[in-house]
């Protein structure tokens, strides 16, 4: 019976979605408490923080920058067969700053921490690491949520000002030297195109995108359950939640923005 | 004195601890022994307040373990250590910070006395000057009694063991099995170990007990459980392949 297995398919993952909020909702309400429950050890957040951000840090560059190459070259084909081609500079900077920054970093520093984290909690989790934890009157949340979650809130709008400098950096470099706009003007143009809600709206959002990624991998790894193979998948949905939530939340704040901010 | 009363557990449909009654008295050495996947390790974690019985109390010192407030609990787990089948120690720490994380985060002594500490755990497990090496480093063995001086170092009243033997070698082994009696005899420590080395349970036990389909169905000393006329106790002992643990199981397929 295909229809029934097709409706009893699409109620399965309606109940695993819910299952997913739920426990990101518990996870989120502990991790928020804990955060401002005493002793705080700022020192782990650092840790953290340094470790996300230096991870994090050649891969966004890379990305960033050859994201602005392509994006001005792609921009180029139009606006040169309608002379404009001076607008690509506020063309790439609005799309950078608004939503290119934002969301590739989001994505790849999900790719990149979110997955490290999952698979570091879920080897703790397989070798009961976490329960030895709890065993020595350490709650896990408290110790391994708390600061990754702090950490990523720190980093990732960080992160996105750094990816939309570079970002520019690399469309200036496609149409200084390949398409022969002045430097200085392109920097203008670049400068005053951009106002400052462009800046906080797009910076503003990353702090949620931080909040996923903290929680998503957080919570995959407190949830593996067999060996190497529960933390591979897990991992993997670690990754794919990641981005699924981002780019959701991402819609949601861009409507937001587009009606609070016209 | 530890009181497990109607304790009963299940995983999905599997039912592990059926309505569990175990009574282990202060400064006493009890030792669990049962197949593997019986259910002991599970027990244990009950009594850690890692897991919640589905039904049933388990008091420690007459305090209910699963009534307790997460503060109250964390107090209670500052009196009582685990030492994990697999060692569980922390990859990302030395060995040092491993023996010394309760003491780091819940003693605040000065760095003097917590290096102290740890040298005098690490060398009741004969592992001095390992301080500074990391867990991938050690051998199996050498994880297990990392693991006992990470349990030891709180100066614990109660020391639950998961397995202490599993997985060494015969010496490490009964090196492992005379630190227990140390531990019982001077310091009057009250422990559980759960294991199904025999050897390993007549040395250290003051009492043992056989958990079976979620049941303890015998306990009592050394002698009594090496003299018992139970048909069940009497082959897992003695390890015979064929007697009426094998029987059901053959029933079952």
């Amino acid at each position: 019976m295909p229809l029934k297995d097709f409706f009893i398919h699409i109620g399965r993952s309606v109940i695993s979605f819910l299952y997913l909020l739920g426990g990101l909702t518990s996870l989120a309400v502990q991790t928020v408490y804990y955060a401002f429950t005493p002793p705080f050890k700022v020192e782990r957040v650092f840790e953290q923080v340094k470790k996300t951000g230096n991870d994090s840090l050649p891969i966004v560059s890379l990305i960033a920058l050859f994201i602005g190459f392509i994006f001005a070259l792609q921009t180029a084909y139009f606006m040169q067969r309608i002379g404009s081609e001076l607008y690509i500079a506020s063309l790439v900077a609005l799309s950078v700053v608004r939503e290119l920054g934002p969301v590739i970093t989001a994505l790849v520093v999900a790719g990149r921490v979110g997955a490290a984290i999952t698979a570091e909690l879920g080897s703790m989790q397989v070798t009961e690491q976490i329960d030895a934890l709890e065993t020595l009157a350490t709650n896990p949340v408290k110790y391994l949520v708390v600061p990754r979650f702090l950490a990523l809130i720190v980093v990732l709008p960080l992160l996105t000002l750094y990816a939309n400098l570079i970002g520019i950096l690399g469309s200036y470099l496609i149409c200084v030297y390949k398409l022969g706009i002045s430097g200085n003007l392109y920097m203008r143009v670049t400068f005053e195109s951009l106002l400052y809600k462009d800046v906080f709206t797009g910076l503003f959002k990353t702090i949620f995108f931080g909040i996923i990624i903290a929680l998503v991998s957080c919570y995959e790894g407190f949830n593996v359950q067999g060996g190497a193979e529960g933390v591979g998948r897990a991992t993997r949905l670690s990754v794919v939640k990641s981005f699924i939530l981002i780019i959701l939340a991402d819609c949601f704040f861009t409507a937001l923005f587009y009606f609070i901010f016209p | 004195m530890i009181n497990i009363v109607n304790v009963t557990k299940s995983f999905g449909e599997h039912k592990v601890l059926d309505n569990l009654n175990l009574r282990i008295n202060t400064a006493e050495t009890c030792v669990i022994i049962g197949r593997s996947g019986c259910g002991k390790s599970v027990l244990l974690k009950h009594i850690m307040g890692l897991l919640r019985p589905d039904s049933g109390k388990i008091f420690v010192d007459d305090k209910e373990v699963n009534a307790l407030t997460p503060r109250e609990l964390n107090e209670l787990r500052m009196r009582i250590s685990m030492v994990f089948q697999s060692g569980a120690l922390f990859d990302s720490m030395t060995v040092g910070e491993n023996i010394g994380f309760g003491l780091i985060e819940h003693q605040h002594i000065g760095t003097k006395e917590l290096l102290e500490r740890v040298e005098e755990a690490l060398s009741m497990v004969d592992l001095c000057g390992i301080q500074n090496l990391m867990p991938s480093e050690l051998s199996g063995g050498m994880r297990k009694r990392v693991a006992l001086a990470r349990a030891i170092c709180m100066k614990p009243q109660i020391i639950l063991y998961d397995e202490p033997t599993t997985g060494v070698d015969p010496i490490t082994a009964d090196g492992i099995n005379e630190l227990i009696k140390d531990l019982h005899d001077k310091l009057k420590v009250t422990s559980i170990v759960v294991t199904h080395d025999m050897k390993s349970a007549y040395k250290v036990a003051d009492r043992i007990a056989m958990l079976y389909q979620g049941k303890i169905i015998a306990e009592g000393t050394v002698e009594e459980i090496k003299n018992t006329t139970h048909p069940v106790v009497h082959q897992f002992i003695n390890g015979f392949s064929k007697g009426p643990i094998t029987e059901t199981l053959e029933c079952f397929r």
